[in-house]
């Protein structure tokens, strides 16, 4: 008979023996040693039927394949561009993958993207030695201008979203900016001065609490704190709830922000 | 860390908001503690928001120099070691780590704070050396004014070892301070665009124009300046940030 | 001459003081806090990372590179000129080895993660709590790692075998020896060993098994810390 020694969501350290029994399975974040589970990384249990998962409370973004991050260039070559993606390896852009209209060789690339502008990108390949290609065919791919960007730790990304999208949607709704969250970490906000402030504030709380349950009410508590009511309640609400995880509703918008107007 | 260009972060200045949500001429909350570290002579701990820079104070004994051999010296040193910053190599001092020292032992040399005269043990033959070093343990941002506060606290803090004949018990601190006239307080003035800030964050610091410290006793006496940056200032420019850098200078002082 | 009683009036096998924290340093991708008596380190990783000069990738697994420093102002005795010295390259290199045995790199290829370890404060026992720091700030980073490792110093001080020697023992007009341990938690292997002074095989012995028990009580301190981050 197998026998947990921790809970569900209970933090674990690397070495700390999770299982006793050969009823479970090790998976991400653990190993099997003897009879043992034992984690491997600092994180949180997960027990899903009779598999043993540690859900990582830190640690560098690992690529993969199918990702939407986004991404600085760092460097413009002959070939692309070179992507800081915040993660161990930097991802590479090909001229193919950058934009649908057709790039003539030789031609001066820092047009369509230059060095130091963000980009939205899906990872497209990740090979074994960790070269990593992305792409910027796909809807909501492209180049963030205007609106600053937050570095949050991966791990936290899932929490910054929310259930289907909730959290990141009440944010938008309360501060009218819009936002984009990475799923490398990276979240791209934009709207007026004081609610990306207040937007930052507040996706720096969830990143800092994320591990603490109940966060959605103390979240929107806060928010009604430093939000002062608005006037009309938006309509839209609902319609985005449903969204996926990261998606731009630029889109949806009525109103685009003044930088975008080039 | 948060990012953003130039043009968005002026736009931001032009309606008073900075990122953190604070106002242009807002610093983020200063904390310092005096007397951290028993080995050194005198330390500090000076945290402003999230920068936090360590500030020690080492005396040794030497031979004074031969053009003033009845004064003692100090030295000041500051090691930006990469534990603080991802951007920060090891190996030799980088110009900001030089120059960051250099402002600092301008600030306490310059204004007289540290008699050089009471340094002295005997005169042609023994002098005290009072090493200050300062250290960032997490850079955010505002390296210099952390740095001018810390070495001023840790200077304040410091007392002398025994002295036994020529040798020093370091085991054994006397309760005779470091002589002090004065206690500069330095503060940066930054220009963004048509703006001004104090305190700025590692990004905001990417940004910025120009860049002026001004070191201010008591008596509102200005002791050292450095300007840094790119663009160059106009005499307004100056007047206006000098200032702000002495109001500020003010607020500041209440932490010494 | 007997040593009868303890300079500070510890037990024999009593531990100094300790204190451990997790991300105390907010820049780093992963930190550690690690007091024991009077001696304090910080240790901060920054990675999985790209490493250059490209020469010194690995396209099997990531390496670690590890720097041990004493800040000018840590040591009783005089300022210590910055800059590194033989001993601090010689500790960084056996810190480096002391860690490896637990990390699994190899899901990082070419990428380098860098320790930096520094010591405010320092009254002997440095490089043992430069280890548990670091090795408290490498599990705060998220690395994947089979276990944890804790390290004390051990030895003789004239006919008794001791743990956790301060300075004032290491100083000690007696025979004495200095013996800093580092041990993997779960297999109690030794990782780092190194001894100086004079010391009888059957006082090693005993001194190795009293610093094994040590360290169980240093890996409880350690986990602690990580855990009370999150609390």
């Amino acid at each position: 008979m197998s026998k947990l020694l921790v809970k569900e969501r209970d933090v674990v350290v690397p070495g700390e023996d999770i299982v006793e029994g050969m009823d479970y399975l090790p998976s991400k974040g653990t190993y099997r040693e003897g009879d043992k589970i034992v984690a491997s990384q600092l994180g949180l249990v997960r027990i899903d039927g009779k598999v043993i998962k540690v859900i990582p409370l830190s640690g560098k973004y690992a690529p993969k394949r199918g990702d939407t991050v986004i991404g600085k260039v760092i460097d413009v070559l002959m070939s692309g561009w070179r992507i800081d993606i915040d993660s161990a390896y930097s991802a590479m852009l090909g001229l193919k993958e950058a934009t649908s209209s057709f790039i003539a060789r030789g031609a001066d690339l820092t047009k369509y993207y230059d060095i130091g502008e963000y980009i939205a990108v899906n990872i497209t390949n990740v090979t074994s030695q960790k070269l990593i290609d992305v792409s910027m065919r796909g809807p909501g791919l492209r180049k963030l201008e205007g609106g600053c960007f937050i570095e949050v730790n991966t791990s936290k990304v899932p929490r910054i979203i929310g259930k289907q999208g909730s959290m990141i949607s009440m944010i938008k709704q309360a501060t009218d900016c819009r936002v984009i969250v990475g799923q490398n970490g990276i979240v791209w906000i934009s709207g007026t001065p004081e609610m990306e402030a207040i937007a930052i504030d507040v996706i720096k709380k969830i990143a800092k609490e994320a591990h603490i349950p109940g966060l959605t009410d103390t979240i929107q508590t806060y928010l009604d704190k430093k939000v002062p009511k608005k006037k009309i309640v938006e309509p839209k609400a609902e319609e985005q709830e449903k969204k996926p995880e990261v998606k731009d509703t630029e889109e949806k918008k009525e109103t685009p922000s003044k930088e975008e107007k080039k | 860390m948060e990012q953003e260009n130039k043009d968005h972060l002026v736009k931001a200045l032009d309606v008073d908001v900075r990122f953190d949500g604070r106002k242009k001429l807002q610093y983020r909350d200063i904390t310092v503690e005096s007397g951290v570290y028993k080995n050194a002579e005198g330390s500090a701990k000076v945290t402003i928001g999230g920068t936090e820079v360590l500030a020690g104070v080492k005396m040794e004994v030497r031979e004074p120099y031969p053009d003033s051999p009845d004064e003692g010296t100090i030295m000041v040193g500051a090691e930006l070691i990469p534990l603080s910053n991802p951007e920060f190599e090891l190996g030799r001092p980088s110009i900001q780590a030089i120059e960051l020292a250099r402002v600092v032992d301008r600030g306490i040399r310059e204004s007289g704070m540290i008699d050089f005269k009471k340094l002295c043990i005997k005169e042609g033959e023994k002098v005290w050396v009072v090493s200050i070093d300062i250290i960032p343990m997490n850079d955010e941002g505002n390296l210099f004014d952390a740095s001018a506060l810390a070495a001023l606290v840790a200077v304040k803090n410091a007392v002398f070892p025994k002295l036994d004949g020529d040798k020093i018990d370091y085991s054994e601190k006397t309760k005779n301070k470091l002589p002090l006239n004065k206690e500069p307080i330095s503060v940066t003035v930054l220009k963004i665009g048509k703006h001004f800030i104090v305190d700025p964050t590692i990004t905001e610091e990417a940004k910025i124009d120009a860049r002026l410290m001004v070191s201010f006793g008591e008596d509102e006496t200005i002791h050292a300046m450095q300007k840094g940056g790119e663009t160059p200032l106009t005499a307004d420019d100056l007047k206006e940030m000098v200032k702000i850098a002495k109001t500020k200078s003010k607020e500041l002082r209440k932490f010494v | 001459m007997n040593y009868k009683k303890r300079l500070d009036g510890r037990k024999f096998d009593e531990l100094r003081p300790i204190e451990a924290k997790a991300g105390v340093i907010a820049r780093a991708d992963g930190s550690g806090y690690f007091k024991i008596g009077n001696t304090i380190a910080y240790a901060a990783v920054y990675g999985p990372r790209e490493l250059y000069p490209r020469f010194m990738q690995n396209p099997e697994k990531g390496i670690i590179r590890v720097n041990y420093n004493m800040l000018p102002f840590s040591s009783k005795g005089n300022r210590v000129r910055p800059g590194g010295s033989r001993r601090s390259q010689e500790i960084s290199m056996v810190t480096e080895k002391a860690l490896l045995p637990v990390l699994d790199l190899s899901e990082f290829p070419n990428s380098v993660i860098d320790i930096f370890i520094e010591l405010p404060q320092t009254d002997a026992g440095t490089r043992c709590a430069g280890i548990c720091a670091a090795s408290i700030a490498l599990a705060d980073a998220g690395i994947t790692m089979k276990d944890m490792v804790s390290s004390i110093s051990v030895g003789r001080v004239d006919d008794q075998v001791v743990v956790d020697l301060n300075y004032d023992e290491e100083a000690y007009d007696a025979p004495v020896a200095d013996v800093p341990l580092a041990f993997l938690n779960k297999s109690k292997e030794i990782s780092l060993l190194q001894m100086d002074g004079d010391i009888t095989e059957e006082q090693l012995f005993k001194a190795v098994e009293m610093g094994k028990k040590a360290c169980e009580k240093i890996s409880k301190i350690q986990r602690e810390a990580l855990k009370n981050k999150y609390k």
